[in-house]
This record gives C-alpha cells, sequence and structure tokens, in this order.
C-alpha cells in the first residue's frame, strides 16, 4: 500500500486518496485563441514517463484537498508532496 | 516443421521425448528486414504470422526486449468475447471470434478454445434495459446474445448470490453463449512456432533504444543487439508504447496503468461460465486446473510495476464475494500484474502514423487477449497494404481531435467513471 504525505494533514493510507493523473498538463490559457491541438494535449495527450511523475491527488476521505504527488511509477516511491498552489522548483 | 498429431506424438513417447524439434529458433538479428515488428506479445507474434501467411511477407523480425509470452499475454485472465454495442468494437471482435474457432487447426497447435459462455450480470431495471439494447445492437451484428431473467441466471450459476437482502441483486443478465475463454500461453507459443517456420526471425532479449527516420521515413531501428535497417516497422508493446512514442517524439493518448489479476487455490468443478459482476468491475471463471481466475479494476494510478498493490485486489475481491460468497472460503493461490495502456476512450488505436512507414498497434486497456487474432490480422493487413482494413478503420489515432471516440463504456485511464 501506498502512504502519502499529505501538505496538510500528515501521513495517511492510500484509501484515503483518489487519483487524479498528470499534474504537469496545463489548460490552455483564457481569452486566448486555442488551436485543435492543443487542446487535443490538454485534453487526451499525456507523457505517462516510466520513472518521476508529478500527479494529482485527491485527499478524498480525509481534508478533501488536491494535492500534488511527486512519485515513481516504477517503483512507487514517493518522493515529495506538495500543496495543489504551490509552486515546484 | 514437425507437425504435431497422434502419430507424432507416439513417436516421440517411444523415443523418450528426445527428438522433438525446437518450436522456434533464437536466431541473431540480421541487417535489413522488410517489416520488423517491435513486441513479441500475442499481437506481435499474429502479426508477424498473418503477415506471412495472408501477404507473403517472410523477411520479418519480431525484436522483443524480454522474452515470448513474458507480458501481458501470459499475464491475462483468458477471457474471450465479442458483447460490445458499437459497431467498430463488434465486427472487429466478431471477426475475431471466427479466427478463434479455426485457430487450433490453423496453427496445428491446442490453444484450448473453450467457448463455454459469458454472463454479464445485471442489478437493477436499468441495467437490464441497457443490457437488451447491448443484445439487440450485438445481434444486428450477427454476434449470438441471450437476455437472461433471473430465474434462468440461478440455473445456471446457483452459486451466486441469489437470497433476498443483498446489496446488489441479480435481476438477470446479458449472455453471449459463444464467447469463452483459450489457454493464453498456447497462442503466444503457437503464433511463434507458425510465424517461425515460414521464416520470420523472433528475436528475444532484444530492446529497442532508438529509431532511425529520416525525411519522414523510417529507416530502421537501433537496439540493444546492433542496429536493423526495416522498410516498415510495427509497434505492438502495450504497456510500453509511452516510453518508445517518446523516442518518436509523439504524445499519445495512452497512459500506463496496471492491472491485476489472481487465481485461487484448485477447487472441483463449480463454475462452467465466464460471469461478471455488473454493479462493480469483477470478472471470473474456472480455469481447467479448477483454480478460480479473477480480475476487475486498475489499481488507478499510472504504474510501469508489473506487480500490483493491496487495496485494489482487496476491493475487487469483495465484489467477488458479494456476488459469489462461497469465495470467500478459498485460499488465494498467487495475485499479479500487468502493464496496460489505458487509451482516453477505453478503446484500441490500430494505425499509421505520421512517420512513413511506422505502424502502431496499442491501446487495448482491459481486453487485449481476446483481441489478439483479430488484432494481428488487421495490423498485418494495415502493414502490408499501407492502408487500414474497414475492420480497424474506426481504431484510428486522430479520431481523439476529431471527436470520433468509441466510447463503449466511457471507461478509459479513469476507474471512477465506472
Amino acid at each position: 500500500m501506498l502512504h502519502i504525505k499529505c501538505p496538510h494533514c500528515g501521513m495517511r493510507s492510500q484509501n484515503e486518496f483518489s487519483y487524479g493523473g498528470d499534474a504537469t498538463v496545463k489548460r490552455p490559457e483564457l481569452n486566448k485563441e486555442v488551436i485543435d491541438q492543443e487542446w487535443d494535449n490538454f485534453v487526451y495527450n499525456r507523457v505517462s514517463p516510466r520513472g518521476k511523475h508529478l500527479e494529482l491527488w485527491q485527499h478524498l476521505s480525509g481534508c478533501r484537498q488536491w494535492i500534488k504527488v511527486e512519485r515513481d511509477t516504477a517503483t512507487h516511491e514517493i518522493f515529495n508532496t506538495y500543496k495543489a498552489n504551490e509552486e515546484i522548483a | 516443421m514437425q507437425k504435431y498429431s497422434i502419430f507424432s506424438l507416439v513417436k516421440n513417447a517411444l523415443t523418450g521425448h528426445q527428438n522433438w524439434d525446437l518450436a522456434w529458433k533464437d536466431p541473431n538479428p540480421k541487417e535489413e528486414y522488410d517489416v520488423v515488428i517491435i513486441g513479441g506479445g500475442g499481437h506481435g507474434l499474429a502479426t508477424a504470422y498473418y503477415l506471412a501467411k495472408e501477404h507473403q511477407i517472410t523477411k520479418v523480425a519480431i525484436i522483443e526486449k524480454g522474452w515470448i509470452g513474458g507480458g501481458n499475454v501470459g499475464r491475462n485472465t483468458t477471457i474471450i468475447r465479442s458483447n460490445y454495442m458499437h459497431d467498430e468494437n463488434g465486427l472487429f471482435s466478431e471477426f475475431g471470434m471466427d479466427l478463434w474457432r479455426k485457430m487450433s487447426q490453423d496453427l496445428n497447435y491446442n490453444v484450448m478454445f473453450s467457448p463455454r459462455g459469458i454472463i454479464n450480470l445485471a442489478h437493477s431495471d436499468a441495467q437490464m434495459n441497457a443490457y437488451a439494447r447491448r443484445g439487440n445492437s450485438m445481434r444486428l451484428n450477427g454476434i449470438d446474445a441471450v437476455l437472461l431473467n433471473r430465474e434462468e441466471v440461478k440455473e445456471l450459476i446457483p452459486m451466486a448470490d441469489f437470497s433476498d437482502n443483498v446489496r446488489f441483486p441479480i435481476f438477470g443478465g446479458l449472455m453471449q453463449p459463444s464467447a469463452g475463454t483459450a489457454r493464453h500461453d498456447a497462442v503466444a507459443w503457437g503464433y511463434a512456432r507458425q510465424a517461425d517456420s515460414m521464416g520470420v526471425d523472433i528475436i528475444q532479449n532484444c530492446e529497442v533504444t532508438g529509431f532511425d527516420v529520416s525525411a519522414g521515413k523510417i529507416k530502421g531501428i537501433r537496439t540493444s543487439r546492433g542496429n536493423i535497417k526495416a522498410k516498415k516497422v510495427g509497434l505492438c508493446v502495450a504497456g510500453s508504447t509511452n516510453i518508445l512514442a517518446e523516442k518518436l517524439n509523439m504524445t499519445l493518448p495512452i497512459e500506463t496503468h496496471l492491472l491485476q489479476a489472481c487465481v485461487s487455490e484448485p477447487v472441483k468443478p463449480v463454475l462452467d461460465k465466464v460471469v461478471t459482476f455488473g454493479a462493480g468491475h469483477f470478472y471470473i471463471s474456472q480455469s481447467d486446473k479448477g483454480e478460480m481466475v479473477m480480475g476487475g479494476d486498475l489499481d488507478g494510478y499510472n504504474s510501469y510495476a508489473q506487480r500490483g498493490n493491496l487495496p485494489t485486489l482487496q476491493h475487487v475481491l469483495s465484489e467477488g464475494i458479494a456476488m459469489m460468497p462461497f469465495l470467500s472460503k478459498l485460499k488465494m493461490l498467487r495475485t499479479w500484474g500487468g502493464i496496460m495502456d489505458m487509451s482516453m476512450d477505453g478503446s484500441p488505436i490500430i494505425d499509421k502514423t505520421h512517420i512513413d512507414g511506422l505502424y502502431l498497434n496499442c491501446g487495448w486497456c482491459y481486453g487485449g487477449f481476446k483481441a489478439t487474432p483479430a488484432s494481428g490480422w488487421t495490423f498485418a493487413h494495415t502493414i502490408a497494404q499501407d492502408r487500414v482494413h474497414e475492420l480497424n478503420a474506426g481504431y484510428s489515432l486522430n479520431r481523439f481531435s476529431t471527436g470520433h471516440l468509441i466510447d463503449e463504456k466511457g471507461l478509459g485511464t479513469k476507474t471512477w467513471i465506472s
């Protein structure tokens, strides 16, 4: 089982969380002409790397906050967790 | 090639089984091939076989990082069916059902195809209506479908929970009598043996490290065992598609996820159908050895680990116990995981790409095994003719941009949608 450190609540079991996918995907900017390719990339296309992956999780059975988790997709090791609005260097 | 028959069996039994030919050779890669198929799983082997058989293209290599039968073709729950509502999926899978029925004869290899029937259970009136609609769509496409009421289901699977106080009572079900199971390893070995006998080089323990592309055309591949020139290259690497796509600077509508399966200790024959739970995601059948073979949801997060996590297994098995309470008395024998290409609409992709001579076969989600022959057949056609066959025309790569999604269950990477 994964143990995820919620930046608001501390270390909790995976059972309390729900997965939200790649956190690096950016919605095309508002008030700007958007070409189809940009929408495709936002809605459908994913890199899905083997290795380090920054992803969204929601602490659904806890504080209900969305958080970012830096996790290895091959070993499942979790390196770091961040608040959703936290800038990541 | 040595033909397998009762006579060859007797002859070899009398000589102590010392003189069987190797089922396939272990060649070194040649400098150049007409077609290189990357991925020696079921789909890759089938593609090579149909390239040789249907299109007389035999200067073909299969490049496999591991070994034949070590990936998803040896990790699935062996279910074969064509109970789809949408035309693209229904016609494609039913074409595959014909190939399954003939496969043991065709390959001279017993794949133990067992058309025992699949029952999708319904747990509400609304679900019965939805199944009636799906069953009618199937029959319009020439696929057998029978809508069963509660009593009829009880007759077929009396061990399911038909008591009064259950959370998800069984209202009935949709059965495809011609669906079933097959021995998955035999499928890989049968295709490998025939492909090899027609001149295909099966190259194992050879990892693809890069591609040679110039002026928008594929020229060859780079591997851990040297460079190989190729006029055409087919990607058939479910679970690793994203890794190879990255080497080609392609981003695909696919995420790589982990799917688990498990078997119980073997018990006497109790279940002669494939059964799926309609109020969640759980399916079960009994193997010839007596093990209950079970599976269900994805682990739910991107993963390349070929091993699973317990919370999902517990969730899936609690659905199983809700459906068939006797399962709680069984001991678990083995659990394992495989990595899947989860496409964004839950349907596969068999198509050409923007690179001339590079073809893509991926995105099989939960349903790769049953598609093995049809996928190989249509992919071979797509590669040999350099155009898609009408059977895989719907499985295009650009359907995500054009809006022609095939949302059979609306179930792709997002397990929570179910």
